[in-house]
């Protein structure tokens, strides 16, 4: 005789994927608030601004935030995983003094480039070491890359400054596309931009990276290598300091030890006010790219207007600190609703949240 | 880690956005309220781009400059970098290539980096000026210089020379290292001391980036690693000033001569109480006066920039145009104990 | 009783298979005092880095006999580290909380140009009304960071880089293009500069004297170990029942006046301030914190090592174009040595936790056979 009884039938239940339907979670997210933001101050500074609306200003505009641009990408997935880089304008005074200092000693401007590069691996590697080996925390390693790596530049030029590049080279780097007046370094960034984010996508390598910002210990038992991710992460983000720092001396045509001082604060800024938690785990490339043209279009809004570097600073830091206590604060009010809400709910009906097991205590003196 | 959705987060999203766009507006508050405004009006627009901001020297001469532009009726402008790097400047030069400024009245942080932003604005229709320190001749327009590099460097060398006796060692304080005017001087100096001051050695050229606080420090580190040292020159307003001032409180003060360039305002304590003895300047108030006028001439097309042409320059009287572009103020002047309180700048 | 007597035996059976570094960290009142104390100084991270400070002053020294012994060698030596000992001070205590606080800079050059104000806009005011107005600004300041961190629940890193912004664009918002000129101060605080008592600079003696008090308070007080405490384990701070948010706030509000105090200090040792005073210092003052042995992850070192780092700091700039060094590779140094300190700080780590296990391992097996 059987022990076990049919199960009572029961109807099919459907569960919907998502809480929300996709428009709604297309359009009320972090990043659409940024991307609405960038709107609305283009609108503004286009009627509100002279001059603000003609095509030099464009091209001057992406001109300034290139190298931000280019280092806010392998930022952004170094963020994710929980980590942070602040060398990176470290390796591009570095790889801008190594520029300098070859091509000043004669050599061609290719050949200087791929030295800088080179420059950028180690650089890269040894940050990757450090953080992902040896299990030093990347906020104190990497303020020591960024003294160390600053130091060898200033060290290697001194106070002195190269500013004798072969024109060619320095026209390249100021090159527009056409007639429409977007500079030529805008191409390596969308392959770059293009790239990461399909690789954060669509490969196991990306997925990887969220996973190891939500749970690290977690990632490495699904079988994602912790460590090499890392490594590879740091290692990217110094080659591409390493390239921005190549495209800013050719610019502005003058290898300085101390270009791009401060510059690793304005692309943590950005990335951060895209929408990227500094907690790791979250934050996609639309909302990072968005945020990069806020800061860019406010500065170059504001110059032009005659306001001085202050205001913009001012602007900066209020956007974020505003961007990443908005998640604190928007958690916050989700618990106030959430707690508002249960206490309803448990006043119209016995139902409790508690799963099956966990006894109330109202209940356990039946 | 909980995420918020839902209305909640639907809701701040469009506040961010709003309170974004709003802290943009706010901060345009002073913006002008019409579109591209005074592109063809009369009045040409001159913009002062010293070296840095911040600095006494420039806040003078940039003083005589608009002083120039409100006596023929122009609008002026200054705006600058805080830090004395090329890089920095030549975001400024671009912005007023973009703003179809009719001049720039400049003084160069390097001469070949700014040439590229140079030629931008240039081709923008904008004249470009260059006064106290220069690009190099082809980028620019004209260059409007306080005295000769030589007579500049020479009174310089005879001061110190003159201070210690005419024998031992002495260092060189100078601004950034890439100054075009503070090179050239430096070199003509070592050509002096070489030719016609045997006895005097130069032990070392420091840079203070024409920053206080790293002029006050490389002084102390010249006096710490040079006990021998005699004398300092400081051929920038902001070295002299913080020299002087770490010179004052130490014990090599009257031991150690030094001289330079400064200005009367900042440097009259010192002469008084025995550190300085005698320096030199010229008035940049008339410099940036005069370079004021000189783009303005510029602007009208009374002159094209051609060596042997005349223009006039307000109070100043008539001035002609050099060699290379070049339009000379005058002669270096030594201010000692004597005649400093005569002078306000 | 009999029991208590036999633990004791094998407590000492097992130390003496124990190297002295071990006995120390496992069984310390085995040692006699005097041999504790030895140990515990000789062994300490400060002292290691007050060692290499006296090799560099003496290489220094030997290469040219005027770093110390010539015209101002001595006051400077004491001078010119006061302003970063300062700021060490309060940045180690906000990282013995696992915090950081990157906006001293900024405050630094705010209360610096606020002196300079005040003595402008107030004359005749007393230099002490002058010194605690700067110490209430950087205070505020402090303030507006510690309630951000301790209510916001967001890292500290993010709030004090946006303060770093907020406060350097208000002060050169405020400062425009002016500058402070050192004839804009009166002569007597100029001189407090320079004025020195028995040889010591008095700038020196007010460092001395700031950092003796918090550092007997993070040793004795009740409020100190609990820093200690929060930057351990800053979860089970909180189920200890410790006050986590306020201990936060005052660790940054600490910071802030230190740093305002320090703008002072600065307007007084340089005499001229402009809108860019004290940009770039904060990470030399997180460098000199992290050589003198606080963990960047809070709950150990000291302010008295954080102290001696930022001497050790300012001291290796000063002699590097003393020993024949071009002081362009300064900073490389810096980064190294910042380096090399959190490596050196987590293989000794390692090697305690090591010896800790070891130690454990063998009381296991003693204690099983006996």
């Amino acid at each position: 005789m059987s022990t076990v009884q049919d199960a009572p039938a029961r109807e099919a239940r459907s569960y919907r994927s998502y809480t929300r339907p996709l428009w709604w979670r297309l359009l009320f997210n972090r990043e659409a608030a940024v991307i609405a933001a960038l709107v609305l101050v283009i609108l503004w500074a286009i009627y509100f601004v002279p001059f603000f609306g003609n095509q030099l200003t464009m091209t001057f505009l992406l001109l300034d935030i290139a190298p931000i641009l280019l280092i806010a990408l392998p930022m952004t997935m170094v963020i994710i995983t929980g980590e942070i880089d602040l060398s990176v304008a470290s390796v591009v005074g570095l790889s801008s003094v190594l520029l300098g200092t070859l091509v000043d000693h004669g050599w061609s401007v290719p050949a200087a480039m791929v030295v800088a590069l080179l420059a950028g691996v180690v650089c890269g590697l040894l940050n990757g070491f450090l953080v992902a080996y040896v299990g030093l925390p990347s906020l104190a390693v990497t303020i020591g890359t960024l003294a160390l790596f600053r130091g060898i530049a200033v060290g290697l030029l001194g106070t002195k400054a190269v500013t004798d590049f072969p024109a060619g080279w320095t026209a390249l780097a100021k090159a527009k596309i056409g007639a429409t007046g977007l500079p030529v370094v805008v191409i390596p960034f969308l392959v770059l931009a293009l790239a990461i984010g399909l690789l954060l996508q669509f490969s196991s390598f990306g997925r990887g990276i969220y996973d190891i910002g939500l749970n690290a210990e977690a990632a490495q038992f699904t079988g994602v290598s912790v460590a090499r991710t890392k490594l590879l992460l740091f290692v990217m983000t110094s080659v591409v300091s390493a390239f921005a720092g190549i495209y800013f001396t050719l610019r502005f045509s003058s290898s300085r030890g101390d270009n791009a001082t401060g510059l690793e604060l304005q692309v943590i800024a950005a990335v951060l006010l895209g929408g990227v938690s500094i907690f790791g785990g979250r934050g996609r490339l639309p909302g990072v790219i968005a945020g990069v043209l806020l800061i860019g279009v406010l500065s170059s809004a504001l110059r032009l207007q005659g306001t001085t570097v202050n205001v913009i600073n001012i602007i900066i830091g209020v956007l974020l600190i505003a961007s990443v206590m908005s998640t604190s604060v928007l958690a916050w009010f989700s618990d106030l609703n959430a707690r508002r809400h249960n206490r309803s709910r448990n006043r119209s009906g016995p139902t409790t949240l508690a799963p099956a097991g966990v006894g109330n205590p109202k209940e356990v003196d039946r | 880690m909980k995420f918020p959705t839902g209305k909640t987060a639907g809701v701040a999203a469009v506040t961010l956005a709003l309170s974004l766009a709003l802290a943009g507006c706010g901060a345009g508050n002073g913006g002008g309220g019409g579109g591209g405004s005074d592109s063809s009006s009369e009045k040409s627009t001159i913009t002062f781009i010293p070296k840095n901001l911040g600095n006494p020297y420039f806040d003078t001469s940039d003083a005589g400059g608009e002083k120039a532009v409100k006596e023929f009726g122009g609008k002026y402008a200054q705006v600058g970098p805080q830090e004395g790097s090329p890089d920095a400047q030549a975001q400024y030069i671009d912005t007023e290539a973009q703003k179809h400024t009719s001049a720039i009245v400049m003084s160069a942080n390097d001469p070949k980096a700014l040439c590229d932003s140079i030629k931008n604005a240039r081709d923008a229709g904008t004249k470009v000026v260059t006064f106290d320190s220069d690009t190099s001749p082809d980028c620019r327009d004209l260059f409007v210089n306080q005295a000769t590099s030589d007579g500049i460097a020479k009174v310089e060398v005879d001061m110190i020379a003159d201070q210690i006796g005419d024998a031992g060692e002495i260092a060189i304080l100078s601004a950034s290292a890439n100054a075009t005017n503070q090179n050239a001087w430096i070199e003509i100096m070592k050509k002096e001391l070489a030719a016609k001051h045997p006895k005097i050695k130069l032990v070392e050229t420091v840079y203070g980036n024409d920053d206080d606080q790293t002029s006050f420090d490389k002084t102390a580190a010249l006096l710490q690693k040079h006990p021998n040292l005699k004398g300092i020159i400081s051929p920038t307003t902001v070295g002299i000033a913080a020299a002087a001032r770490y010179l004052s409180t130490s014990s090599a003060k009257g031991k150690v001569a030094l001289t330079g360039l400064g200005t009367p305002n900042s440097m009259r304590k010192y002469v008084k109480d025995g550190t300085v003895k005698e320096f030199a300047l010229w008035n940049p108030g008339d410099l940036g006066y005069l370079a004021a006028y000189v783009a303005d001439a510029l602007v009208k097309g009374d002159i094209s920039g051609k060596e042997g042409d005349t223009f006039k320059a307000g109070s100043l009287g008539s001035y002609k145009v050099g060699a290379d572009g070049v339009v000379l103020l005058g002669d270096p002047f030594k201010f000692n104990k004597g005649n400093i309180d005569k002078f306000n700048f | 009783m009999i029991g208590i007597r036999e633990k004791d035996h094998q407590v000492s059976e097992h130390t003496e298979h124990l190297d002295a570094s071990t006995e120390q960290l496992v069984a310390p009142s085995r040692l006699s005092p005097g041999r504790r104390a030895f140990n515990t100084i000789v062994r300490s991270r400060e002292f290691s880095i007050l060692l290499v400070l006296i090799l560099v002053i003496v290489a220094a020294t030997i290469s040219s006999s005027s770093f110390v012994f010539g015209g101002n060698g001595w006051r400077d030596l004491l001078l010119t580290p006061s302003i970063l000992v300062l700021l060490a001070v309060g940045q180690a205590v906000v990282i013995i909380t696992r915090n950081v606080d990157l906006s001293v800079g900024s405050v630094l050059g705010f209360t610096a140009y606020l002196t300079g104000r005040l003595f402008i806009d107030h004359p005749g005011i007393p230099i002490p009304l002058v010194v605690l107005a700067g110490l209430l600004a950087g205070a505020a300041l402090g303030l507006v960071n510690g309630v951000l961190i301790g209510f916001g629940r967001v890292p500290a890193l993010v709030i004090t880089l946006g303060t770093l912004y907020i406060y350097r664009g208000v002060v050169l918002t405020w400062a425009g293009s002016n500058r402070i000129n050192a004839s804009d101060m009166p002569n007597s605080f100029g001189e407090l500069g320079t004025a020195t008592v028995l040889s010591i600079p008095v700038l020196f003696l007010v460092a001395l004297v700031v950092l003796i008090a918090v550092g007997y308070y993070l040793q004795t007080a009740r409020g100190g170990r609990q820093l200690y405490a929060i930057g351990s384990d800053p979860d089970a701070a909180v189920l200890y029942g410790l006050p986590v948010r306020r201990r936060i706030i005052s660790a940054f509000v600490l910071s802030g006046a230190l740093a305002g105090l320090t703008g002072v200090v600065f307007a007084a040792r340089y005499g001229s301030v402009s809108s860019s005073a004290g940009t770039g210092i904060e990470l030399q003052a997180v460098a000199a914190v992290v050589i003198g042995g606080v963990a960047i992850f809070g709950g150990s070192g000291t302010v008295w090592g954080a102290a001696i780092g930022a001497v050790l700091l300012v001291t290796i700039n000063r002699a590097l174009p003393t020993v024949g060094i071009p002081d362009f590779w300064q900073q490389a140094l810096v980064g190294a040595l910042i380096l090399g300190s959190i490596v050196l700080d987590r293989v000794l780590a390692n090697r305690r936790a090591r010896r800790l296990i070891g130690a454990r391992d063998n009381e296991a097996t003693t204690g099983a056979t006996a």
